[in-house]
């Protein structure tokens, strides 16, 4: 019997039977916790990305750690946590101090820098894997959409002989608390430099510092959310949440806040779409994003289609 | 405006050697093909290339036939797209027509490249349109538009494609080859496509070639003399999904971003002229994509994508250094030439103002007032001065009375060249102090930072100009002397 393309959808199948028993629950819950901390981190960071117009060098710098991942593996012949996210740091890095040095340097247009660096960081890493990346479980097709299915597989850390968690989901915790922690700490300089520059100079803050600062965040956050969503998706953990709450508020805070309620969405509203249709997860939290932009643009009460209405009616019309 | 637009446009030369191209690959493409494994077999480096070069293998035609193809196509579109400021909706449209090939996909519940084609040409204008969309009616910027729809599009294909993976017909299909591509698994129908595309791009770009730079260069221009914008706009973009749908299987969705923008951005650095950049930028498409298929074919477990993004990675890396124009090593070589030059034309200028201020009555210099003129320390005054006299614009001489020559150069006098440098620079400075007074109506106390930079760069010719504007004028705003043609021929007499 051919099964149809889109399944028929089963309530209790999608809602219940994940969390019946008590070893399942752990095992999804795992999954939905990591989603929702991968949305949180890249929310939070990405909101002052997107402010910055940097929303693209998210996208290039999860693509420039390929070759640091593959190079960290080739010298340590093994996974190892740290040196994989040494090298995936450096190589983001890297990767955007090359896109802004040719940005200076030559006579190219920014958008050409920035589309030949990662691209060409992305297929030195490709290249690496496939030399040598047989025995190396990286699979190259898990580094495009993630494996977030199968983080509960990872190996348990344990301190003090306390098994306390998956490996990625703890990096992440970590990472996340880190995020939390950084923008708290430096939220008006990163706020004024991001909307002001000629203010923050005039303070005295000091710029460089603050964006080679955001960018190491921005790649922090990256590696160790690439493992659960993948390269590409990343980017729309960095912009989505932010771009959807602009919708509805104006002030920095606020829109800040928000990636909390949106990650929750996205995180448990990919779990089950991932559960009906039988995908991968990662991609349906990506397109529960999407859905949610798409309604955020029609009834967004700042600027949203249903709000704009009558004025882009006047402006078609004179047009 | 209109009689502008309709001068013709000389027939350009470089469509000519394309005639020739297309019909070689259409000869190559002519020859029967056998199903052989590319790279299957253990031989040496050196019959490897001999297989791969004598195109004795039906593969092996296949793949080159395939990335000069893709070169070609991608190596066009992409200088059309480099030069409009748009290369990341090149990458956008690469990602965002993954569902359409997963719909394309179940639709013919094979890998037909032609319902592959049409569903993902939809799901690109989708895309496309999305952006223009988004851009119209919100504040969203281009940037974080792009990554919208970029990603959102992208996750849509993923989900799609892990579905078919999981049905039955979908597994042993080959479809996540998209992801990374493999010029392997090319099928003769795919290399159909892939000529049509590339026919289809080379007639837009010859026949519509002043049409495409003027709404390219500038839109507004285009529309007031009567261009349809918006159409060629979205011929633009068929033709690039169709290059880039081509391209999807032999190097994936990633790095057909890749050869849309590095041949053509390494063109940009070559060339200013529209045709010549497509050209080159065709040019260099084509040489990656044979010479990175050629190494793959050497190695056995190397892909082909990543070495053709890496070799013309390579191409651009060693332009983006060595090209004699725009190169950055050419570059900061003759800034430096330039910056020794100014170096050394400013001591001469002090030797001058230092024989002037001694009413020409001595021809001898002594290194210590140069150093104070020029406020600078010893050391750097005696490495200034050696710099002249290996460059022979200045003769050593001992102070009168010291019969030892010392380590140090002590006194200098200037040589006849040294003397007509010298006199130009000092005449530049103060014929340019004189110019800003008198017709630029500077104060004359603002004037000197400006000549200082001039002197430099002011050629006989703007000289003679500024000459004759000002009729010959022997003083300067400061009173000073300014010496004439005559004074420099002459030489200096004490």
């Amino acid at each position: 019997m051919k099964e149809p393309f889109i399944r028929d959808f089963d309530p209790i199948d999608t809602f219940v039977t994940p969390w019946a028993t008590a070893a399942d629950a752990a095992w999804n819950g795992q999954i939905v916790l990591m989603g929702f901390l991968v949305c949180l981190s890249c929310g939070l960071v990405g909101a002052f990305i997107v402010v910055r117009r940097l929303a693209l060098m998210g996208d290039a710098i999860s693509h420039g750690i390929l070759p640091g991942l593959a190079l960290a593996f080739i010298v340590m012949q093994s996974r190892a946590l740290l040196p994989m996210f040494f090298g995936a740091c450096i190589a983001g890095l890297l990767c955007s101090a090359c896109i802004e040095w040719l940005q200076r340097k030559s006579i190219l247009k920014p958008d050409a820098a920035l589309g030949l660096t990662f691209t060409s960081f992305f297929a030195l890493g490709v290249l690496l894997i496939s030399l040598h990346g047989s025995n190396a479980h990286i699979d190259p097709d898990c580094l495009l959409y993630g494996e977030i299915g199968l983080i509960p597989l990872a190996e348990n850390l344990s301190i003090a002989g306390f098994e306390i968690g998956s490996r990625p989901l703890i990096s992440m915790l970590a990472i996340t608390i880190l995020v939390i922690l950084a923008l708290t700490i430096f939220y008006r300089q990163l706020l004024v430099s991001s909307f002001d520059l000629t203010l923050a100079k005039t303070l005295g803050l000091r710029i460089n510092l603050i964006h080679f600062g955001l960018m190491l965040l921005l790649a922090l956050t990256i590696v160790s959310a690439f493992e659960a969503v993948g390269v590409i998706l990343v980017v729309s953990m960095l912009i989505f949440p932010s771009v959807t709450a602009a919708f509805f508020f104006t002030r920095m805070p606020a829109i800040l806040l928000c990636s909390i309620p949106l990650s929750v969405i996205y995180s448990f509203g990919g779990f089950f779409l991932a559960r009906w249709l039988d995908c991968s997860i990662a991609g349906a939290m990506v397109l529960v994003a999407f859905l949610c932009f798409v309604c955020a643009w029609v009834i967004g009460s700042q600027g949203g289609l249903l709000q704009r209405a009558p004025y882009l009616r006047r402006a078609v019309a004179e047009s | 405006m209109n009689a502008i637009y309709s001068n013709p446009i000389p027939v350009r030369g470089w469509s000519i050697p394309l005639v020739p191209f297309a019909l070689g690959c259409i000869a190559l493409f002519a020859l029967p093909a056998h199903g052989e494994q590319i790279g299957g077999t253990n031989d040496g480096l050196l019959e490897r290339s001999l297989r791969f070069l004598s195109l004795s293998d039906g593969s092996v035609r296949m793949v080159v036939m395939g990335t000069l193809l893709m070169g070609f196509g991608c190596g066009i579109m992409g200088g059309h797209i480099v030069t409009r400021r748009l290369s990341l909706f090149g990458d956008t449209l690469s990602h965002a027509v993954l569902p359409g090939v997963a719909v394309g996909f179940l639709w013919s519940q094979s890998k037909d490249s032609w319902a592959i084609l049409i569903g993902a040409t939809l799901a690109g204008f989708l895309g496309v349109a999305l952006i223009s969309m988004i851009r119209k009616t919100t504040r969203i910027r281009q940037d974080s538009a792009l990554g919208l729809v970029l990603s959102g599009f992208y996750a849509f294909g993923i989900c799609m494609l892990t579905r078919i993976q999981k049905m039955e017909f979908g597994n042993q299909s080959g479809i996540d080859k998209y992801l990374f591509g493999q010029v392997v698994g090319l099928s003769e129908s795919d290399l159909w496509t892939m000529l049509l595309s590339c026919a289809l791009i080379l007639l837009l770009t010859v026949f519509l070639y002043k049409e495409m730079l003027v709404t390219g260069f500038d839109s507004d221009f285009a529309r007031s003399i009567g261009l349809p914008v918006e159409f060629l706009q979205y011929l633009l973009w068929l033709l690039l999904a169709f290059s880039v749908i081509t391209s999807l299987q032999v190097v994936g969705v990633v790095l057909v971003s890749a050869l849309l923008v590095i041949p053509a951005a390494t063109a940009s650095l070559m060339t200013e002229k529209m045709d010549r950049l497509l050209f080159c930028s065709a040019l260099l498409g084509c040489a990656a994509g044979v010479i990175g298929s050629f190494i793959s074919f050497l190695g056995s477990h190397l892909p082909t994508g990543p070495l053709i993004v890496l070799v013309s990675a390579a191409f651009f890396l060693v332009t983006l250094l060595f090209h004699p124009r725009t190169g950055l090593l050419p570059q900061w070589l003759s800034s430096r030439d330039r910056d020794r030059r100014i170096l050394r034309e400013n001591t001469l200028k002090a030797a001058y103002q230092e024989l002037e201020a001694m009413d020409f009555k001595q021809e001898i210099v002594p290194v210590s007032q140069l150093a104070s003129r020029r406020r600078i320390s010893m050391p750097q005054a005696y490495r200034e001065v050696e710099s002249l006299v290996t460059k022979k614009f200045v003769t050593i001489h001992s102070p009168p009375g010291d019969a030892s020559p010392s380590l140090q150069p002590v006194m200098l006098s200037l040589t006849p060249k040294g003397w007509e440098t010298a006199c130009r620079i000092v005449r530049n400075h103060r014929l340019w102090e004189l110019y800003l007074t008198n017709e630029a109506r500077y104060a004359p106390d603002h004037v000197h930072e400006d000549a200082e930079k001039i002197e430099h760069v002011l050629g006989e010719e703007t000289v003679r100009r500024i000459e004759r504007i000002l009729s010959n004028p022997r003083r300067d705003p400061h009173g000073k002397l300014i010496p004439s043609q005559q004074d420099i021929e002459r030489g200096f007499v004490a």
